[in-house]
């Protein structure tokens, strides 16, 4: 049995949702390291690999929280297919830079974003069908899915993210001590 | 007369009469998590972070007193898991944007957080939209972060004797206020050298012009964990220097 564990390469997705692609470029602050891991692991959907569509994964790392339909689609994707589902950096965790837009009216936003701005000139809100809805508020991952990690940060650091992946990949239960564990 | 003390995770520890829990853990540089507790102010057991096992039963630290004898369970994966759950319910009750706060990394929420390996917020957010108040010149309050802890109401009514500060409403509507007419700082006697101005454990009162001075990596609990610090803790005042 342990030779098939062992022999076996995990799948990784990864992917951004309302998030800025900071915690992606945390995640190859692990440098060097990043052969070490694709040693042990596949890439499935994921930035690095420009995949479209998740497939049956182990990991699943997600980036950012939810702020359209869109959003809650991959999400649900990203549940399904993958065993383990860790929240990476501050706006998954709890909603973070874009959950400020909360106290604020969607519809505001948009018409002072698009219509009233000082130096627009003939705007319009973008209404494409083909652009996802976006939602009232802003909410963190784990308010729509089940989530079973947390790696907090903004972002977190190329130590943290490496500290934590390894912890899991070696079968420890993934720890974050003194530095390493910190919410900016 | 021998040395009264109370066994403190199955350790002596030495109290003197008079002193609580709190008091005898801090003199022997025993950590025990706290919020709304500072030694310069009267205690008074709101915030429930320092909660303990003394003889059975759950009791605030931070007010009860110390007897001889006392079996006290402080460090426990029993505690700290009701702590991280407590702490949670904070997080989500303000709004705790951690990298726009220029308290971070000063602040006592977040270094509990750490201590304690809060990892996520567990529960739903709130996301409390609360008015800012940036009508004092040298002061802004944010009240979407307070935690109710009183350290400022006590510090202004107390000792600065300008009851600037106090806590309204009942249950979930509770929420601190300024003492004024208009309800803006500006309009009462509020100062930069009241110790009401120092002593927000969190991201509230926050002085003017001074934020983000002190580089990540160099702020208070970014160099040793809030639980390392028990000393300086112990024997802090409102007018340390702030960094």
């Amino acid at each position: 049995m342990e030779a098939v564990v062992q022999n076996r390469k995990l799948r990784l997705a990864t992917t951004s949702l309302a998030g800025c692609f900071g915690c992606h470029m945390a995640f190859l602050d692990i440098d060097e390291r990043l052969l070490d891991l694709v040693e042990r692991v596949d890439f499935d959907r994921s930035p690095l690999t420009d995949i479209k569509q998740c497939g049956a994964c182990d990991i699943g790392l997600i980036e950012g929280g939810i702020c359209n339909a869109e959003n809650i689609h991959v999400l649900q994707e990203f549940r399904r297919q993958c065993k383990v589902l860790i929240a990476i950096g501050a706006c998954a965790v709890n909603g973070g830079l874009p959950a400020q837009r909360n106290h604020l009216s969607l519809g505001q936003c948009l018409q002072e974003v698009y219509l009233t701005w000082p130096g627009i000139v003939s705007g319009q809100i973008p209404n494409d069908p083909e652009l996802p809805l976006p939602l009232d508020k802003v909410h963190p991952i784990h308010e729509i899915v089940r989530i079973d990690y947390f790696i907090p940060g903004c972002p977190p650091s190329g130590d943290a993210i490496w500290k934590f992946l390894t912890d899991l990949l070696d079968g420890r239960t993934p720890r974050l001590g003194h530095p390493l564990l910190h919410f900016d | 007369m021998t040395q009264q003390s109370i066994l403190l995770d199955g350790l002596p520890v030495p109290f003197e009469e008079g002193q609580t829990i709190m008091d005898a853990a801090m003199a022997a540089e025993i950590f025990i998590p706290h919020l709304c507790h500072h030694p310069e102010f009267k205690p008074q057991g709101s915030c429930k972070l320092c909660t303990v096992k003394a003889s059975g039963r759950y009791v605030s630290a931070c007010t009860m007193p110390a007897r001889d004898g006392m079996e006290v369970e402080n460090n426990s994966p029993d505690l700290n898991d009701k702590r991280r759950t407590m702490l949670q319910m904070l997080f989500v009750e303000g709004n705790h944007f951690c990298p726009s706060c220029e308290k971070s990394g000063n602040c006592m929420l977040q270094a509990l957080a750490y201590e304690l390996e809060m990892l996520s917020p567990h529960f739903n957010q709130f996301y409390p939209n609360r008015p800012l108040d940036a009508s004092h010149p040298q002061v802004l309050l944010d009240f979407n972060r307070c935690i109710l802890c009183e350290l400022c109401v006590r510090a202004s009514r107390d000792v600065d004797g300008k009851h600037v500060f106090s806590l309204s409403g009942r249950g979930i509507t509770k929420h601190l206020i300024v003492n004024a007419e208009s309800g803006r700082l500006a309009d009462t006697d509020f100062s930069l050298t009241d110790k009401a101005a120092h002593v927000c454990p969190v991201g509230v009162i926050l002085e003017k012009r001074k934020g983000f001075a002190v580089p990540i990596g160099q702020r208070r609990y970014d160099v040793d964990p809030i639980g390392m610090q028990v000393e300086r803790l112990a024997h802090r005042t409102t007018t340390e220097e702030e960094i």
